[in-house]
């Protein structure tokens, strides 16, 4: 048992040393630098797998330990955590080997790797977690380590400013998360869950209904900023300036995933407050609606997958609100089947923008069937999962969800169901457009399948994303849920609209038919917040800035006056002792006047 | 003599013998290693389980007045002294040719050593102010010989601030020493504690607010601190890396040392006025370091803004807030010491330091892009540096003092502590775009002349990084000692 322990601890600890190992000695040295970095990941995927089998394990250090105020690193394999470990290490363990062809000719590939090491480390932290605290920590590093993989080409200006973006949204949603922490723990003088679980502590949060809801909702700006809900979503797609594989494990399976993961983690509590429930169901929806909107209009191709994943997301938060359920529910089972399928068609993706020598604008590519089979088939059976294509990984985690609606709002079902619509019909136009027709350009006659190293995860994501749903449920679920062949019936209805739609209007096409520049410009988001931050921040700077010119001009008239007093210019002919000897010594002097003449 | 008296005198001795004519970087070195080595040695000799003040020396100077160059150090002193040392070293090694007056120069670096590190290990009241007044003059004198752009300006103002600020320090330290019965009084500081109980509330309000308003200046408080951005951009490296990282402290230690545990009445009597005066450190001078236009007056101003958290664990007055602001003392220090040096190597490489003509920096130096990285991502309280675990126990701190459990109402202090939540994402801000503007993006003309720097700068560089991760990972290296101590003053 005591072993036991030690395989949590080795999951956490094991990418920091690689990350540490490459970071601080094999900066220079890119073999040994990526070969430190995938057998870490494997390490950890293994272990992962054994963790599968183990009991519940838990083990805890105390960090900080003050009065009032106990802050432990604990690590615990549950069955929250153990679904998500797999999740974590395995597709991470399949980014890294993807990465290792992806990212040959990197000038920087040590780094790379120094950094996709480093953020294992976090993202691991945060789900083994056993408190709030270390939560947070890890949740910040995360962030550290997401803005350092989106700026891996810092030379390029918008690489830069796209981590900038990522990191500071993050904070603004951490500044709620962080109140949020303190207000739950000044209440109850715990930050560990157990200690929130207890009776005692849900008996004071409970008594006044308003400060829960209020602390809930301050938790969930964590979860804004981190899975990029709306109105903090805008990072995600800049986000993709990140070399391709970073998108797939961060910007689509793991990180953004993160603020699901938490969500549920305080299910416990979100179910004991309605009104902070309804508000996180109405902000996934929004958010879900929102992007899927957004999707249908853009040309990268990349940038259409972000805004599918912020879509998805949405429906994962979503589902949070509707029916809280501290095993994972809806939510956790969407988050699981979505990771394989999103981290597939980012792959797929990257796969395509490797072949054709980084071109990301799907007019600019077609025909891609053809010339590259593997690519293309493994691109369809994850856009087939994603849609709801009937009996895929994703047509039964959507179908929960879409159930958990139908149970709770009839207009959170009729936008889910319309969301799933637009999924369809975005996901086939990609598709269509990408992959089908003919060549568009010089490059896309010249696409071939990557490497074995670069396809083999593709193979083996496709079956995941065939194959998730099955024998998994009952990590999710605690009672054996049947199927609602209503919400099935018009899921299926609403794949087959949007993929019918989406194909008659792109197949052929050459050129964007359809030219609606609300979606296409992101519903001026960017403009928006532009024009927010340069009118108050900028403004406030600004005018701080002057009233400090003030204040020190101020301080300057001071001197001014103190000059024309004569002994203050001997002070000035600098290299004159004297003159400090002598405030110094009026200082000495003075004391001993006070304490003579009292 | 102990290890204690040494860490002083070191210093202090080496300063006269440079003076002499001593080969001054050689000397100047050997004697901020030993410093170093001496203040590691007597944290492991500090023996927790007794706690308290130990390696206790006197010297008897004027005994009709009670008089003594006294010294000792708890947990708290011996941590500052480690910060004094450790930064001291960094500052000598980082320090570049130096055209004129060699000597002098690194006479006054050491001089603000021995100072600081007096002040730190005084248990004597007018030792404690003396220490400090001999560490200003030579910083006033780095800054107006050895400074660069406006320095006559800026080493007039800091000049002008800090001596007015000690002299109403003075005033409030003589009235505290006057509000003891005649009988009793005494400078020695482990004594004044017990003695300080009889003062009155009246009384109390009265000594705290010279003493808020003196320990001020020194610290940088709103509205007294305009010296310190244009001191700090004009300042030789050393000089900044001293003055910003260590003697600044000094404030802050004198109010730990001696308003926390004897004036809590009169902290309760201003607690609104420091409230809106640190909240004003954090975001409003937070927002005038975003509208910096230069590296070094920008440096300058986050370091005034990171006194506000400081200020607001000692407002919270309980163990978590107050053993937070001592950390934060070590952390800042040792951060903004990171972050001076590394711009000292830009300055001398760089055309300037204006954010618009610079970019793409660490393309042509990664070890320099990386540090400055770190000890900026340091100085914003990422976690994995000591910044973060401080600020963490200073907002748990603040926001459980005045708080109503399940209630949606705030305190004052909770308020404040919301604030500084919010300067967090500030602090963000304009760090974050300095990073982007003079390390991202396209190297520009000109940034490619700045390259990794040497050795010299390197290693301190590391040293001070790898003290503040020590920090971060296991707060309790430096924990262990500081809460005890703070658990003392405040059980006063």
């Amino acid at each position: 048992m005591e072993n036991a322990k030690l395989i949590p601890w080795f999951i956490l600890l094991n990418p920091l040393i690689a990350a540490a190992l490459i970071l601080f000695a094999t900066r220079r040295d890119h073999g040994a630098s990526t070969v430190i970095s995938v057998m870490s990941a494997f390490f950890g995927l293994a272990a992962s797998a054994v963790a599968m089998t183990l009991p519940e394990v838990h083990s805890s250090v105390l960090w900080l330990n003050l009065p009032g105020l106990e802050v432990p690193l604990g690590v615990s394999i549950d069955h929250l955590s153990r679904v998500m470990l797999i999740v974590v290490t395995g597709i991470g363990f399949l980014v890294h080997l993807y990465s290792t062809v992806y990212m040959e000719h990197d000038e920087s590939k040590a780094r790379f790797f120094g950094h996709l090491s480093l953020f294992m480390f976090s993202m691991l932290g945060i789900v083994l977690a056993d408190n709030f605290a270390m939560m947070f920590i890890f949740w910040e590093l995360v962030g550290v380590s997401s803005y350092l993989l989106i700026g891996h080409w810092f030379t390029r200006d918008a690489a830069g400013k796209a981590a900038n973006k990522a990191f500071l949204m993050n904070r603004i949603g951490d500044f709620g998360f962080m109140l949020g922490i303190l207000m739950l723990w000044s209440t109850v003088g715990t930050v560990t869950f157990a200690g929130l679980a207890e009776k005692n502590a849900v008996a004071t949060l409970t008594a006044n209904p308003w400060f829960l809801s209020v602390a809930l909702l301050c938790i969930f700006c964590g979860t804004l900023g981190k899975s990029a809900q709306f109105p903090l979503h805008t990072w995600l797609p800049d986000a993709m300036e990140g070399p391709t594989p970073v998108s797939a494990l961060i910007h689509a399976a793991t990180m953004v995933a993160a603020g699901v993961f938490m969500l549920v983690r305080v299910a416990f509590l979100i179910g004991l407050s309605p009104c902070a429930a309804e508000v996180i169901s109405w902000v996934g929806g929004i958010t879900a609606l929102l992007a899927a909107l957004m999707a249908t209009q853009q040309d990268d191709i990349k940038r259409i997958l972000a805004y599918s994943t912020l879509s998805q997301l949405g429906y994962m938060v979503m589902a949070i609100g509707l029916a809280p359920d501290p095993h994972g529910g809806a939510a956790m089972f969407h988050l699981f089947t979505h990771a394989f399928f999103k981290a597939l068609l980012f792959l797929g993706a990257g796969a395509v923008i490797h072949a054709l020598h980084h071109e990301q604008d799907i007019w600019n590519m077609g025909g891609l069937r053809k010339h590259m089979p593997k690519t293309a088939l493994t691109f369809a059976i994850g856009t087939a999962a994603l849609t709801g294509f009937p009996l895929l990984s994703g047509f039964w985690s959507k179908d929960a969800i879409l159930a958990a609606a139908y149970d709770h709002s009839k207009v959170l079902f009729g936008l889910g169901l319309f969301v799933a619509v637009l999924t369809a019909f975005y996901m086939t136009r990609l598709f269509v457009v990408a992959f089908l027709g003919k060549p568009r350009t010089e490059a896309a006659h010249h696409g071939h399948d990557c490497p074995a190293r670069m396809t083999t995860p593709l193979i083996i994501l496709a079956v995941l994303s065939v194959i998730a749903a099955y024998g998994t449920t009952h990590w999710f679920f605690a009672h054996e849920h049947g199927i609602n062949w209503i919400v099935a019936t018009l899921a299926t209805g609403a794949f087959a609209v949007g993929t019918f739609a989406g194909y008659t209007i792109y197949n052929g096409k050459d050129r964007e038919p359809l030219s609606l520049p609300l979606f296409r410009n992101k519903f001026y988001f960017d403009e928006i917040y532009g024009a927010i931050v340069a009118g108050t921040q900028d403004v406030l700077a600004y005018i701080a800035a002057g009233v400090d010119a003030l204040i020190s001009g101020m301080g300057r008239a001071l001197g001014y006056a103190a000059w024309g007093a004569g002994f203050t210019l001997r002070l000035l002919q600098f290299g004159n002792l004297q003159g400090y000897a002598f405030i110094f010594g009026l200082g000495v002097v003075g004391l001993i006047y006070f304490l003579i003449f009292r | 003599m102990s290890a204690l008296n040494l860490i002083v005198l070191l210093p202090i001795l080496n300063a006269i013998v440079v003076m002499l004519g001593a080969p001054a970087r050689k000397s100047a070195l050997l004697s901020s290693w030993a410093q170093l080595a001496l203040s590691i040695l007597a944290l492991l000799n500090y023996d927790r389980t007794l706690g308290g003040y130990q390696f206790k020396t006197t010297l008897h100077v004027a005994p009709e007045w009670n008089l003594n160059l006294f010294m000792g150090a708890d947990g708290l002193s011996l941590v500052m002294l480690f910060l004094t040392a450790l930064v001291t070293l960094a500052a000598v090694w980082v320090t570049p040719k130096i055209e004129k007056r060699e000597n002098l120069f690194y006479a006054c670096v050491l001089l603000i050593s021995g100072g600081a590190a007096g002040a730190f290990a005084s248990l004597d009241l007018f030792f404690f102010y003396a220490f400090h007044e001999l560490a200003l003059v030579p910083t006033f004198l780095l800054i107006g010989i050895w400074g660069s752009g406006e320095r006559q300006l800026a080493a007039w103002k800091i000049t002008i601030y800090l001596a007015i600020g000690s002299i109403i320090l003075l005033v409030g330290l003589t009235k505290l020493y006057l509000a003891i019965p005649v009988a009793a009084r005494t400078f020695d500081m482990t004594k004044l504690p017990a003695l300080a109980k009889g003062i009155s509330a009246a009384d109390q309000a009265s000594i705290y607010i010279w003493l808020l308003v003196g320990f001020g200046v020194l610290i940088s408080l709103f509205p007294f601190h305009s010296w310190a951005a244009p001191a700090y951009a004009s300042a030789p490296t050393p000089a900044a890396m001293l003055h910003a990282g260590v003697l600044k402290k000094f404030g802050l230690y004198g109010l730990i040392r001696l308003a926390v545990p004897m004036l809590p009445e009169g902290a309760k009597h201003w607690a609104t006025l420091l409230l809106v005066l640190l909240v004003c450190n954090i975001l409003y001078i937070g927002l005038v370091t975003i509208a910096q236009k230069r590296l070094d007056t920008m440096l300058g101003y986050s370091s005034v803004m990171h006194m506000g958290y400081i200020f607001l664990g000692i407002a919270a007055g309980n163990v978590i807030g107050v053993s937070g602001a001592a950390m934060l003392m070590l952390a800042h220090g040792l951060s903004i010491a990171a972050l001076f040096a590394m711009c000292g190597t830009l300055r001398q490489s760089s055309p300037s330091l204006a954010f618009t003509s610079m970019g793409g920096v660490a393309k042509h130096a990664p070890f320099l892009g990386y540090a400055f990285g770190m000890a900026a991502f340091a100085s914003i309280g990422l976690p994995g540096f000591a910044n973060f675990a401080s600020e963490m126990m200073v907002f748990f701190g603040s926001f459980k003092t005045g708080a109503t459990p399940g209630a949606l109402t705030f305190s004052g202090l909770q308020i404040a502590t919301i604030c500084g939540l919010w300067g967090v994402v500030i602090s963000a801000v304009y760090m974050l775009r300095a990073y982007r503007k003079i390390f991202q993006g396209e190297p520009l003309v000109g940034s490619e002349l700045v390259k990794d720097p040497s050795c010299c700068v390197r290693w301190p560089v590391i040293l001070l990084l790898a003290a503040l991760m020590l920090g971060g990972l296991w707060p309790k290296s430096f924990l262990n000692f500081i809460q005890p101590s703070v658990e003392a003053l405040i059980a006063k």
